[in-house]
């Protein structure tokens, strides 16, 4: 029992040190837990972004801490700890495996504010963020559609979860839309991360027709064999992948946390922080287009930022009925706009698709 | 759904997704065939993948960066040789040692280098052979670096079965005291092989981070370095069969995508473990065909010589 | 002119202290390095080896050693019993993960019932034979085909990845999670939960377990017909087969025995620390437990010490990124020079290092 007395007094030491810190003398700590190493290029590069901009905002008003390749379970559980028995204020926890561990540890400093992305569970303390990557998937599927000559059209996915389910879908619906005989065929590498595979299966997509490579993985390994192969267009993936412009790469989707983390700091700090659930797209700028290069032909390209444009003013959802699902059963009426929880938990391919999801 | 897999490019497009478990592959062979044990290939790899971009970066000529790895990975294995040779260490660990060792100095060494386009590595255009009709596009129409490493191959396997350095490295493997009561140098012999290994290794590297993805990030290699190892054990410890067991673990890869790709209908989580399932299948069938085969090991794999003992 | 001469029997004194030399030889090393990455060298070391044990919050960092070491510890003794024998299961990664899915399978079976005192043990029993059958793969392939195991236990970790990843996303998946991958939290299931027997102390059963396989293995190695027949087979495989031991049946023995600890790992750390089946739930502990088992000479409380040792790196090296923003990238450089000193100056131990030029033999 004198170990657990221990723990209590140092969780109410921790909670000391971090009213010290909210009145304004000390900076402000924000603590970044991150599922990949910094240097990942993509995901975890992206967040890192977001801190660095926080810093650049504030200045010596926060202090930043990162953890990086912090695998999920005990380990994320301890690094979480860690950051708020050494004084974290707010504490971004950026991957999905990392949900339970953030309640857990949310659970036992109640003084500490903790913002979970992708997930679903919150708690007085616990906010979670997401971002409608969806969107710009459906600005990709219009542009594939268009430009598409083999009607072929590849998706390299990582596993079948409903993040990546909700961007095939999306993408398919709007290049089907624009062009009623698109085909996609999409290969799942069954990694995160695995550069030499992406390699292997955007080559193997292109060697089957396709002209057109999405990716829902982070290396540039797609684009440097779309740019071997010739007449292939892709789009880049979480980073802009800009040194692949104009050709292969014709547009992207930015991961662009760093004005919602801006935007949570600032809520700590002026004491009006609350639990929320957040997400947000292309409007609030969390999703970012990437330029859409002139290798688009100009009225493709006006339709696609029209249709961002309207996305962003939240004018047209880009699941809007009527979706029927793979087996022809309905899922959205006319008109019907589908709601956050049936996106959040999509695990369905809409009609047209072709094959089935792993599972 | 129609099979529209075109085997001229499933062909051409495995010889590429091989080279690099090819060439870590034919490295460990020849430091295993000294018998020793390094089991650092990942950490080989992956320092010389940094190397290799980092360098052709900086010089803009993927030739000179394919040199660097190759010094690079050399450098990183005489730190395991000094350890195993000299201090009698521990090969399994020292090994294991190098490859956490390797994974963190890349990862320091490449923090400048991530999101850079390396300079591109040219396909020969090779005047006659690229121009035969089936052979060309699938054999002939590679960068330099495919046929280096089938030279490579052929040239472990011409030096072990012809030469007498090959004979005396063999000595060594199979017996390491009587090959220094014949006067052989047995640790100069192994840190050449151990050398060797590490330069193969990170030339297998650098052919993922300039040719193959091409692109630097942490920890790109992905675990390709322990399916090399694993291809030593599949060759029983021959040049010949190296090249057989990379070709098989890289098709079946490749083939896997493409069956994805052309929309087959076979569950995805068994064709994603398919190579290794494949690869083991066929390991038992040539092992059990021949009760020998898997007797091939060196007999002083993983101990260490002193010269007293 | 510096020489090697091999010392009649390994010295007591040395094998004890090689280790401190050892370490203190990284901390010299590794300050160079942590200086040249522009940090304080020395609050980096302390940082690493002294606040987790003795520092301000070590009353929660010493419990999280054992959760670390738990399962190297419990990996690596039954790791270390096949090493000796010449038998080579470097899969050990895949017999954790497999132990953790049929453990799980059975705690998740009974889902929602109460009833600890039957369904903690089921997962016990069910965990260790996971693991147990998934080195039997390689064992029976060795004893039946003459096919390398290493080659075999090493490729079916990427098979066992594979059958995790579709378990987390298919047949173990939380039906109340809005289709996202994972299975329910074990540690929320009363009858299943492998939680921590005092709070706060880090102790759960996994960590009891390995407490028990080392005093189990040091009884087998000194005591026991097998752990005699393991070491004379390692010495000398030909002796052994005069002595009547059947090859064969040594190599299922140590095969199932790692392979059912590193299983038992597995569920133990499923139903506590991690709490879940997940696509990222490995995170390398087989592989690491190799490293453990060496470091330790494979001696069961060589192991032991190893083991913590490994823990304290990492708990070290975690708090040392969050504290002094250490890329994670120097760490592992860090415990790979550790490694490396560790290793090399074992050689102290069997040999005297002598000047000058070598003695009439």
């Amino acid at each position: 029992m004198k170990k657990r007395t221990l723990l209590l007094t140092g969780v109410a030491a921790a909670a000391i040190a971090t009213g010290a810190f909210a009145d304004g003398h000390a900076p402000l700590k924000v603590g970044f837990v991150y599922v990949g190493p910094v240097g990942d290029g993509g995901w975890t590069y992206e967040h890192d972004q977001g801190r660095l901009a926080v810093e650049a905002h504030f200045g010596d008003k926060v202090e930043t801490v990162f953890q990086e390749n912090v695998p999920e379970g005990a380990d994320a559980e301890r690094a979480m700890t860690q950051m708020a028995l050494q004084g974290a204020d707010l504490i971004f926890t950026t991957s999905f495996g990392y949900m339970d561990p953030t309640i857990a540890v949310a659970a036992k400093f109640p003084d500490v504010k903790f913002e979970h992305a992708t997930g679903y569970k919150r708690a007085d303390n616990v906010s979670t963020y997401s971002a409608r990557f969806y969107e710009g998937r459906a600005i990709q599927g219009h542009i594939a559609g268009k430009m598409t000559k083999t009607n072929k059209i590849g998706y390299i996915a990582s596993f079948p979860i409903p993040e990546v389910i909700r961007g095939i879908n999306s993408a398919y619906l709007h290049a089907k839309k624009v062009n009623p005989d698109v085909e996609f065929s999409v290969v799942w590498a069954y990694t995160w991360f695995d550069p030499a595979k992406e390699a292997d299966a955007a080559k193997a997509l292109i060697e089957n027709g396709a002209d057109v490579i999405l990716q829902h993985t982070d290396s540039t390994a797609p684009q440097a064999a779309a740019a071997e192969a010739g007449g292939v267009i892709t789009f880049g993936q979480a980073s802009d992948m800009g040194e692949y412009a104009p050709l292969p790469r014709v547009s992207s989707i930015i991961d662009n946390w760093a004005p919602y983390y801006i935007q949570r700091v600032q809520a700590v700090m002026d004491g009006t922080w609350e639990s929320v659930d957040t997400w947000d797209g292309i409007g609030p700028g969390m999703v970012g287009i990437g330029e859409i290069t002139d290798a688009v032909p100009a009225d493709v390209k006006a339709e696609a930022e029209a249709m961002r444009d309207a996305i962003a003013a939240g004018e047209y959802h880009p699941f809007t009925g009527p979706i029927n699902k793979q087996d022809g059963s309905v899922w959205l009426a006319d008109g019907e706009i589908a709601s956050d929880g049936d996106l959040a938990g999509m695990s369905f391919y809409v009609e047209g698709m072709t094959g089935e999801i792993p599972n | 759904m129609d099979l529209s897999i075109n085997p001229i490019l499933l062909v051409a497009s495995l010889m590429v997704a091989s080279t690099p478990i090819l060439l870590a592959a034919i490295g460990e062979m020849v430091v295993e065939k000294v018998g020793v044990l390094n089991l650092g290939v990942e950490g080989m790899m992956i320092v010389g993948a940094i190397c290799g971009f980092a360098i052709a970066v900086e010089t803009g000529s993927p030739a000179v960066g394919f040199a660097a790895a190759a010094i690079g990975g050399a450098i990183l294995s005489m730190l395991f040789g000094f350890l195993t040779q000299y201090l009698l260490s521990n090969q399994v660990a020292t090994g294991l040692a190098l490859t956490l060792f390797g994974l963190g100095l890349s990862s320091l060494m490449g923090q400048s280098y991530v999101g850079i386009k390396p300079p591109s590595t040219p396909k020969l255009d090779i005047p006659l052979l690229g121009d035969i009709p089936v052979l060309g596009p699938m054999l002939f129409s590679h960068d330099l670096m495919v046929y280096v490493s089938l030279a490579i191959v052929a040239g472990v396997w011409g030096f072990l079965k012809y030469t007498r350095g090959g004979l005396i490295l063999r000595a060594v493997g199979e017996s390491h005291d009587a090959a220094h009561a014949l006067g052989y140098n047995v640790i100069l012999v192994r840190l050449a092989a151990i050398g060797f290994g590490g330069a193969c290794a990170g030339l297998g590297g650098a052919y993922l981070s300039l040719v193959r993805v091409p692109q630097w990030t942490e920890g790109m290699t992905a675990g390709a370095g322990w399916i090399a190892l694993a291809i030593v054990v599949f060759a029983s410890w021959r040049a010949g069969r190296v090249l057989l067991g990379a070709y098989l673990f890289g098709g079946i890869t490749v083939l896997q995508l493409n069956l994805q790709a052309a929309g087959v209908a076979i569950p995805v989580e068994l064709l994603s473990m398919s190579p290794y399932l494949i690869t083991i299948l066929v390991l038992v069938i040539i092992s059990s065909d021949r009760n020998r085969a898997a007797l091939n090991a060196p007999a002083s794999l993983g101990r260490a010589f002193h010269a007293s003992s | 002119m510096i020489r090697l001469e091999k010392r009649p029997t390994p010295s007591q004194t040395w094998a004890y202290l090689t280790p401190l030399v050892a370490v203190v030889a990284t901390m010299i090393a590794g300050g160079v390095l942590f200086a040249f990455l522009g940090k304080d060298p020395i609050v980096a070391i302390r940082t690493i080896f002294w606040d987790p044990v003795f520092g301000e919050f070590a009353f929660y960092y010493r419990g999280q050693l054992l959760v670390k070491a738990g399962p190297l510890i419990l990996i690596a003794i039954g790791l270390s019993l096949g090493f000796k024998a010449g038998i080579w299961n470097i899969g050990a990664e895949g017999q954790y993960i497999m132990g953790a899915i049929f453990g799980a399978a059975v705690g998740l079976a009974f889902y929602p019932m109460e009833a600890r005192w039957l369904i903690f043990p089921l997962m016990i029993v069910a965990g260790a034979l996971g693991g147990f059958l998934w080195a039997m793969i390689p064992g029976i392939l060795k004893t039946r085909f003459n096919t390398n195991e290493i080659l075999v236990s090493l490729l079916l970790v990427y098979v066992a990845e594979s059958i995790l990843a579709s378990m987390s996303l298919g047949l173990l998946r939380n039906p109340e999670g809005a289709g996202f991958p994972g299975s329910r939290n074990l540690r929320q299931y009363e009858s299943a939960a492998n939680n921590e027997l005092i709070a706060g102390w880090g102790m759960h059963w996994g960590v009891v377990a390995a407490f028990i396989a080392v005093i189990f293995a040091y009884i087998l190695l000194s005591r026991h017909i097998m752990g005699f027949n393991i070491r004379l087979t390692g010495e000398s495989p030909r002796a052994a087969r005069f002595a009547g031991v059947n090859p064969n049946r040594l190599i299922l023995f140590c095969l199932g025995l790692s392979g059912a600890l590193a299983g038992l790992a597995g569920m133990f750390e499923v139903a506590g620390p991690a709490g879940q089946i997940s696509i990222d739930f490995n995170v390398g502990y087989g592989f690491t437990a190799i490293i453990v088992a060496f470091l330790g000479r494979l001696h069961p409380i060589g192991i032991l010490l190893a083991g913590l040792l490994m823990a304290l790196t990492y708990i070290g090296g975690e708090a040392a990124q969050a504290s002094l923003g250490l890329p994670a990238a120097a760490i592992q450089a860090f415990q790979g020079m550790l490694l490396f000193f560790l290793l090399a100056f074992d050689v102290l131990t069997n040999f005297k290092v002598r000047f000058g030029r070598e003695a009439t033999v």
